[in-house]
C-alpha cells in the first residue's frame, strides 16, 4: 500500500486482533480515500465486523495502528471515535424506541442540566442539515412509530450532528426495500460531494457495484483485495470472496405443482394486540416453491409462527392434508410434525437449536420423543451420535464434532444442522424462514441446491425471506408481504426486482405516512 | 478440538480450586487481624471434620443435608428457575414425615414406614415447591419472590401446627410426640456394626445413601431422559423449547415438583434418621445453604456432593472451632463460610479471564514446540 499519508481519510496499518484461536482479522491494511465511499466486502465471519469495531473503538487490536488524515490515533472506545471525527451506523439501530427523532440524536449531547437549552440548538442544526443533505426527519415523533428506512436516517443525523466526518454503515440495506436503497444512496452521494468519508460495510456485490469508488475485499480475516471499482466486476469480486468459481445459477427442473398440501384461509393473527396478520390466503402444492417475500416486520415472521403451531391465530383456518387447523382446533408444534409439517425457524439462535447443546443434541429438538430417539426411559445416545455423524457427512457440517456445543459452529453449519433435522424428518410440508441469513456464500449454493432437491422431491415448500434474490432464484410463485397483507402474486418467469420492490413498498409508504 | 474440552475441563478443576483458595487467603487475613492463629484455627476445624470418628460421622451427616438441597437447587436452575424455596420445601416435607411416623408407625413395620416416610417427606416438599412453580408458569408470578414468600409461609404454618396441633397435651416444647421405633432409620454406626466394624457414634444415618442415589437420580433424568432434554431445553432457550413441541409451563411445574421433593428430603435425614419427632426450625438453614452449594457445584450432581462435603466439613469443623477457641464465635465461623460462598459462589468467574488467558499461552507454545 503506497504510502501517500495526506490523501488518506482513515488509513489502517497491520491490524490484528485475534480470539481464543481465531485469527479475526490477520494483518489488514486498509486506506480510505478523503472523500471516497470505499466498500468492505466479505462473506459473513470474514472478519469485517471485527475491524469495523476496531475503528469504532469497541474492540482494541492487538498489533497494529490507525491513522486519522495521516494522524496516528488510538482509540479504545467510541467517544474517542466520535471526539476523532468518526460516525457509525449499525446493523441494528441504537435508539431508544419511545424517544422522539430529537431526543434520540441529543442523546449523550444534551448540551446541560436542563434539556430545554440544548434543544434549541439542536433543532436549528438538524433543520440545516437535512436541507443540506436531504435528510428530512419527523422530530418530534417517537422512533418507534418510524419506518425503518427513517430510523436509519435518524441513525446518520446522529453521527453527522457529531460532526462526524468518517461514516460508517454497517449492513445498512438489510432492512430497506429497494426503494429505500436508492434513497439511501442518493443521501450517501450527497454526502460524499460534501466531503464526507464513508465506509460501507456489505455482503452484497450489487451495492458495492452501485454506488462505491473502491473496494476492499476480505476473507478468513485478511484483506485480500483492493479495488477502483470501475475495474472490477461483480464476478471478480465474487470469486476474491469466496476462494473459488462460484455457479450462480442453479438447476430449475420443470415440473407442474401437485395436489395441494397447505391452504390457509383468510389468517389472521393478532400479536400483544396487534394484528400482524390480516386476512392472508395462500396455498401451497406438490413440489412447488412459494416464496414470500416482503421487508422484514411486515408479517411474514408472524405467518410462518403461526403456521408452525407457535403462535395461535385469532381467525381464519388451515387446511394441511386431511387436518383442519381453526383457532378452536389448534394443533402443538408436535402435533403438526406429527401430521408432517416441518419447519426451519427463521432465527436459528433463538428457535432452532439450544446454543449450549452439543449438536447431535440439538438434532433431536422437536423431535425427541419419537420412538427411534428413546428407549423405555432413557434417550439412545448411541443412536442419535450414529444420526448426526450420518447427516453432518450428508450436508458437510464443519467440524466434524457431534458433542461440540452448537454455539462453537459458524453461522452457516448452524444453519445445516437445523435444516438438515428439518429435512431429513421427511416432511410432506416444509416451512423455510430465512435459510441463508448470516450463512457465507458457499453454503448459500447448498442450501439453495438443496431446498430446490426438496421441491424436485415433490414436498410442497414455504419460503419467507427478506432477501429478494433468494425468492427470485427459488420460488415458483412469488407473494409479496406488505403489512400483514399479500399485496401481489407473480409468477417465477414474471418476476423482476422493480416491480416487487413496488409491492412491497406500496404500503410501507402507507404506513409511515 | 478436544484442546478446547480439555480447557473447559481444566477451567473446570482450577476456577473452584482458585475461588477456594482466595476466600481462605482472605479468612487468614481475617483471622490475623483479630489476634487468632490461622495455623492453629485450621487444624482445629480440620481435626473437627474429619479427625475423629464422630466428627467424620458429623461431616457427612450436614454433606447429606448439603446435597439434598444442592440438588434441589440444581434441578429448578437447569429449567431456569431459581428455587429460593429449598428452606420452606425441606420444613414442610417434615410434616409429611411426620404424619406418617406418627399416624402409622405404631402399627407397621420399619420396612413399610420407612418408605412411607421417605415418599411422604418428598411429596410434602414437592407440593410446597408446586404453588409457586404453577404461579410462575400460569400467573407469571416470579419464582423468586414467591419461594420466598413461601419460606416465611412454611415457617408460620409450623409454628403453628407444633404448638397447637402437634404438640403432645401437657408438652411445654413446640415439638411432636417421638416416633415410633419402626419410624428410625438404622445409623451408620449400627450398619457398620452388622459387619463388625465399630465405629463411633454419631448423627449419620441411611439417609445418605439416599442422598447419593438421588444424585445418580437426578444424573441420569437431567441428561440421559427425553423429560430431562426438554426441562433443560426450557431452561437454556424457551423460544427453541416452543418450537420444539415442548410445553415450557409443563416443565417449570415438573421441575418445581422435583426440586421441592428433593428438598423435602432433608426432612428424612434430619427427623427419621436424628431427632425421631418433629421439632421447631429443623432445616436450621440448610436450603439456603442449598443454593451456594449447587452454584459451587455448577448445578451438577458431582460438583454438588463435592461442594456438600466441603460445607459439610466446614459446619463440623466451625462447631468443633467455636467449641475449642473461647475467643472464635458461631458468627466467626458463618462469616468463613460467607467468605466461600461470595468467592465461590458470586464471584464464580473472578479468575476466568485470566486463567483462561494463560491456558491459551500454555497451549500456543505446545503447539509452536
Amino acid at each position: 500500500m503506497a504510502e501517500q499519508n495526506g490523501q488518506y481519510a482513515l488509513e489502517l496499518r497491520g491490524i490484528s486482533k485475534r480470539f481464543g484461536r481465531v485469527r479475526a482479522n490477520d494483518d489488514i491494511n486498509l486506506g480510505v480515500k478523503a472523500g471516497d465511499i470505499h466498500g468492505i466486502i466479505g462473506e459473513n465471519g470474514a472478519g469485517k465486523s471485527t475491524l469495523v469495531s476496531i475503528i469504532y473503538g469497541f474492540y482494541t487490536a492487538d498489533s497494529g495502528e490507525m491513522l486519522i488524515n495521516g494522524q496516528p490515533v488510538t482509540i479504545q472506545n467510541s467517544q474517542q471515535a466520535i471526539a476523532a471525527g468518526i460516525g457509525m451506523v449499525h446493523q441494528h439501530f441504537m435508539l431508544v424506541d419511545n424517544f422522539t427523532a430529537l431526543e434520540n440524536i441529543m442523546l449523550g449531547a444534551e448540551g446541560g442540566s436542563l434539556l430545554k437549552e440544548g434543544e434549541q440548538q439542536v433543532r436549528a442544526r438538524l433543520l440545516e442539515l437535512a436541507q443540506t443533505y436531504g435528510l428530512e426527519v419527523p422530530l418530534d415523533t417517537p422512533v418507534e412509530a418510524l419506518s425503518l428506512g427513517v430510523q436509519q436516517r435518524i441513525e446518520i443525523l446522529k453521527a453527522l450532528y457529531r460532526q462526524a466526518r468518517i461514516l460508517i454503515l454497517d449492513e445498512p440495506t438489510g432492512v430497506l426495500t429497494p426503494q429505500e436503497t436508492d434513497d439511501l444512496f442518493k443521501i450517501l452521494n450527497t454526502l460524499r460531494d460534501d466531503g464526507v468519508t464513508i465506509l460501507l460495510i456489505t455482503h452484497k456485490l450489487r451495492e458495492i457495484m452501485a454506488i462505491t469508488d473502491h473496494v476492499s475485499v476480505m476473507r478468513h480475516g485478511k484483506m485480500v483485495a483492493d479495488r477502483a471499482t470501475a475495474q472490477t466486476s461483480a464476478a471478480e469480486l465474487a470469486e476474491l470472496m469466496v476462494g473459488r468459481k462460484i455457479k450462480q445459477q442453479l438447476e430449475r427442473q420443470a415440473q407442474a405443482p401437485g395436489q395441494t398440501l397447505l391452504q390457509v384461509d383468510k389468517l389472521t393473527v393478532i400479536d400483544h394486540k396487534v394484528r400482524r396478520v390480516k386476512e392472508v390466503s395462500l396455498s401451497v402444492a406438490a413440489g412447488e416453491i412459494v416464496g414470500i417475500a416482503g421487508v422484514s416486520g411486515n408479517g411474514q415472521s408472524e405467518l410462518l409462527q403461526a403456521l408452525a403451531g407457535i403462535l395461535p391465530f385469532q381467525a381464519g383456518s388451515v387446511q394441511l392434508g386431511e387436518t383442519r387447523i381453526t383457532p378452536q382446533q389448534r394443533k402443538t408444534p408436535d402435533e403438526l410434525r406429527a401430521l408432517g409439517m416441518a419447519h426451519v425457524p427463521e432465527d436459528r439462535h433463538r428457535m432452532g437449536l439450544v446454543l449450549p447443546f452439543a449438536a447431535y443434541q440439538s438434532a433431536i429438538l422437536g423431535y425427541q420423543d419419537q420412538p427411534r430417539y428413546n428407549n423405555r426411559l432413557t434417550l439412545k445416545q448411541h443412536y442419535m451420535l450414529d444420526e448426526y455423524s450420518e447427516r453432518a457427512e450428508l450436508f458437510d457440517i464443519r467440524p466434524r464434532d457431534e458433542r461440540l456445543s452448537c454455539s462453537n459452529f459458524s453461522g452457516g453449519n448452524q444453519q445445516k444442522i437445523v435444516l438438515a433435522r428439518e429435512f431429513q424428518a421427511d416432511p410432506s410440508v416444509l416451512l423455510i424462514g430465512q435459510p441463508t441469513r448470516g450463512v457465507d456464500i458457499g453454503a448459500i449454493e447448498f442450501i439453495h441446491q438443496q431446498i430446490m432437491a426438496m421441491r424436485n422431491a415433490g414436498k410442497g415448500i414455504l419460503l419467507v425471506s427478506v432477501e429478494l434474490d433468494e425468492i427470485m432464484t427459488l420460488a415458483d410463485r412469488i407473494l409479496v408481504m406488505c403489512d400483514g397483507l399479500i399485496t401481489g402474486e407473480v409468477s417465477h418467469a414474471d418476476a423482476n426486482e422493480r416491480s416487487l420492490g413496488l409491492m412491497m413498498a406500496n404500503a410501507t409508504q402507507e404506513a409511515s405516512a | 478440538m478436544t484442546s478446547t474440552r480439555l480447557h473447559n475441563g481444566l477451567m473446570l478443576v482450577l476456577l473452584p480450586a482458585l475461588n477456594i483458595l482466595t476466600a481462605f487467603i482472605v479468612t487468614t487475613l481475617l483471622l490475623l487481624a483479630i489476634g487468632i492463629d490461622p495455623v492453629a484455627a485450621g487444624k482445629i476445624m480440620l481435626d473437627g471434620a474429619f479427625g475423629y470418628e464422630e466428627g467424620i460421622g458429623y461431616t457427612f451427616y450436614y454433606t447429606t443435608n448439603f446435597i439434598f438441597t444442592g440438588l434441589a437447587v440444581a434441578v429448578a436452575f437447569h429449567a431456569g428457575l431459581f428455587n429460593i424455596g429449598g428452606e420452606g420445601q425441606a420444613y414442610i416435607g417434615g410434616l409429611g414425615v411426620a404424619l406418617v411416623a406418627l399416624g402409622l408407625g405404631s402399627h407397621l413395620p420399619a420396612f413399610v414406614v420407612i418408605p412411607l416416610g421417605i415418599v411422604a417427606a418428598a411429596l410434602f416438599g414437592a407440593a410446597w415447591a408446586a404453588i409457586p412453580g404453577y404461579l410462575q408458569a400460569y400467573r407469571g408470578s416470579h419464582i423468586v419472590i414467591t419461594t420466598i414468600m413461601f419460606n416465611f409461609l412454611a415457617s408460620s404454618l409450623m409454628v403453628y401446627l407444633l404448638v397447637n396441633v402437634l404438640s403432645p397435651a401437657g408438652q411445654m416444647q413446640p415439638a411432636s410426640a417421638a416416633f415410633a421405633d419402626s419410624a428410625a432409620l438404622p445409623m451408620w454406626h449400627d450398619m457398620l456394626g452388622w459387619f463388625g466394624i465399630s465405629f463411633d457414634s454419631s448423627p449419620l444415618n441411611a439417609s445418605i445413601l439416599l442422598a447419593l442415589a438421588c444424585c445418580v437420580a437426578v444424573w441420569v433424568f437431567l441428561w440421559k431422559t427425553r423429560w430431562g432434554y426438554a426441562l433443560r431445553t426450557v431452561g437454556m432457550n424457551a423460544d427453541a423449547a416452543v418450537y420444539a413441541g415442548i410445553n415450557p409451563r409443563h416443565m417449570i411445574v415438573l421441575a418445581m415438583l422435583i426440586s421441592g421433593g428433593l428438598a423435602g428430603l432433608v426432612a428424612v435425614n434430619e427427623l427419621m434418621g436424628v431427632q425421631h419427632r418433629l421439632v421447631l426450625g429443623f432445616s436450621a438453614g440448610y436450603g439456603f445453604v442449598g443454593i451456594a452449594v449447587s452454584l459451587m457445584g455448577r448445578n451438577h450432581p458431582i460438583g454438588i456432593v463435592l461442594a456438600a462435603l466441603l460445607f459439610g466439613a466446614l459446619y463440623q469443623g466451625g462447631a468443633e472451632l467455636a467449641f475449642e477457641m473461647p475467643t472464635v464465635t458461631r458468627d466467626l465461623v458463618v462469616v468463613i463460610q460467607g467468605l466461600i460462598i461470595l468467592f465461590c459462589g458470586a464471584l464464580e468467574f473472578m479468575y476466568k479471564p485470566y486463567v483462561q488467558r494463560f491456558l491459551l499461552r500454555f497451549s500456543r507454545e505446545e503447539a509452536q514446540a
